[in-house]
């Protein structure tokens, strides 16, 4: 079976700024694929060749075989995309706006509400709501009904994500998993790192370019070098400390850790952490807890991107 | 946290240790209560997140401490003065920034200085003085007289954010100041955060970066207009027994997320 999607060293220049720069992937059918990256990595650019409202300067992509810039008019109808900003009728309601987006693809409401059905039970109780009077994770499940109403063979999200509450997230997440069990082909992008362990295979982007693809577990395991997560008391001063440690190749804010990366490759990792004990204590911080740590997508991103712009 | 290299040049009040102190603090929109009888403080140098699901309150309570709403019952007074009767006080004592809107991007950052500086009424000696202290600090005095809009957008939130700390607020307001960013200017911008924080100012700041919560040295979160929990995230983690503030967040606000009718 051939790709869902095949781009070619797409590139996309706006003025100075070279938003895509030699963009390849394949995603397979039935993939839930992520592009993972921060603004102005070219997520949104790349959305927007796929479903053909805008052309790249050079390169070359496919959508369901399709080509993106000869046969737009084919591919539309087949693709469902859910744009970055909210982009429904504020001031039609809920069902305005589905049965609006139904007749522009020739279809209704009627005939689609049982394919909507399981994301639309959930918005149906406000549906003569007025789409701007809708909270943030609301208003994302009424924009992917709408983007799913003309019942097309792949889904391209951008950033459905960015902006909503971590509760939301992780039911949109569990929204585009059913989709992909069902079969669908969902192409995604989020600035947050960690929604890529709900990906089959991901593109970390930045600056224009892809900078790892791989399954996430692959990704993360790609650092390359040993990472340890450093707890301890008076976080800000032990950051300082850790930093003017000979060795360190980074020392970053984790959540509740600080990760510290080591610039020596073949210093085993016990040595290593024994040293940052020992390193800590000698700093003041008697009980610092250093210990080996896996590293994750996020980490892999920051040791892969370069100097922060 | 750093508090210990505190700059006496610094500049909040003396006498005060308590930023925000807020009591039963209410908000009512016709019949819908948005924010129902929140009681917290906020106290000075301390960074506080604010979280909560989209449509729990916060926006509003916000809105209440920064003098833009009037209550509809209770009380709060942030840097000393009464949300109800100082509203103008307030505003020249509080800094504020949000991810949409901060800076004037058709200026340079030693116009959009100099303006802000204006607003606060600082002197010309004070806005030349922090303009220059503040450019060298953020290592940006070579793009100083360019345009906002052409500068990287890590580089616009860090000066977004001193720009906000340019009157020497007691407090300041961060509305989600990360949104977007990369990985790395997201830490950095937290150590700003701290060195602000270090130097006797509050913060209030809310995000949807779980990670970012464990940041805080103490945060509350909102469900459906109400303070859920509240505590340092050491704290909270091992009173509720989750793994990451993420969970815990997770499992107090779902049950209201799904139903909330509240607007966004």
């Amino acid at each position: 079976m051939s790709s869902s999607v095949s781009a070619r060293s797409l590139r996309k220049q706006f003025g100075e700024t070279r938003a895509l720069d030699e963009v390849s992937f394949d995603v397979e059918p039935g993939e839930l694929f992520g592009f993972i990256g921060p603004d102005g990595g070219g997520k949104s650019t790349l959305f927007r060749i796929l479903v053909t409202v805008m052309t790249p300067d050079s390169g070359e992509a496919q959508v369901l075989g399709l080509d993106v810039v000869r046969d737009l008019w084919a591919l539309r109808r087949r693709v469902g995309y859910m744009p970055g900003r909210f982009s429904l009728y504020p001031d039609l309601s809920v069902e305005e706006n589905l049965r609006f987006f139904a007749s522009v693809f020739g279809t209704t409401l009627e005939r689609e509400l049982q394919y909507i059905a399981p994301i639309y039970d959930q918005i149906a109780p406000f549906r003569d709501r007025r789409a701007a009077a809708l909270s943030g994770g609301m208003k994302q499940k009424l924009a992917l009904c709408c983007a799913l109403v003309h019942r097309p063979e792949i889904l391209v999200l951008d950033e459905p994500t960015t902006g909503i509450d971590a509760v939301s997230r992780r039911e949109l997440w569990d929204l585009l998993g059913r989709l992909r069990e069902q079969g669908m082909t969902v192409v995604v992008s989020t600035p947050y790192m960690d929604e890529a362990n709900r990906c089959d295979r991901v593109a970390l982007m930045q600056s224009g370019r892809v900078i790892a693809l791989d399954t996430p577990a692959a990704v993360a395991a790609s650092l390359g070098r040993p990472l340890f997560a450093v707890r301890a008391g008076a976080r800000h001063r032990a950051l300082n400390v850790l930093r003017s440690f000979p060795h360190a190749h980074s020392v970053l804010p984790f959540g509740d850790v600080h990760h510290v990366t080591d610039v020596r490759r073949d210093v085993p990792a016990d040595v290593i952490a024994d040293e940052l004990r020992r390193y800590l204590a000698d700093a003041g911080f008697a009980d610092a807890e250093v210990a080996p740590a896996a590293p994750t997508v996020e980490d892999v991103f920051i040791d892969r991107m370069g100097a922060p712009r | 946290m750093n508090r210990d290299e505190a700059d006496p040049g610094n500049p909040v009040e003396a006498g005060l240790d308590t930023a925000i102190e807020a009591n039963e603090l209410t908000r009512k929109f016709g019949a819908f209560t948005a924010v129902d009888r929140i009681s917290f403080d906020v106290r000075q140098g301390e960074v506080f997140g604010f979280l909560g699901a989209n449509g729990a309150g916060k926006t509003t309570a916000i809105r209440m401490l920064t003098g833009l709403l009037t209550p509809s019952g209770g009380s709060a007074r942030v840097a000393g003065h009464d949300v109800y009767t100082e509203g103008e006080q307030i505003k020249r004592r509080i800094g504020y920034m949000s991810q949409r809107f901060s800076l004037y991007e058709d200026l340079s950052p030693r116009e959009n200085i100099r303006l802000y500086g204006g607003i606060y009424d600082l002197t010309a000696a004070e806005i030349r003085e922090r303009s220059a202290e503040m450019l060298s600090r953020l290592g940006i005095e070579a793009v100083g007289s360019r345009p906002v809009r052409e500068l990287p957008l890590g580089w616009r939130q860090k000066l977004a954010f001193s720009v906000a700390l340019l009157h020497r607020p007691s407090i300041v307001f961060l509305d989600e100041p990360t949104s977007g960013v990369d990985p790395v200017t997201r830490r950095q911008f937290w150590e700003l955060i701290y060195e602000a924080a270090g130097r006797g100012t509050s913060v209030l700041v809310t995000t949807h970066y779980m990670d970012e919560a464990e940041y805080c040295d103490r945060l509350s979160i909102m469900v459906a207009g109400r303070i859920a929990a509240i505590g340092a995230p050491a704290e909270l983690k091992k009173e509720h027994g989750t793994g990451s503030i993420d969970d815990l967040f997770v499992r107090l606000a779902r049950p209201a997320v799904s139903e909330s009718k509240g607007p966004a």
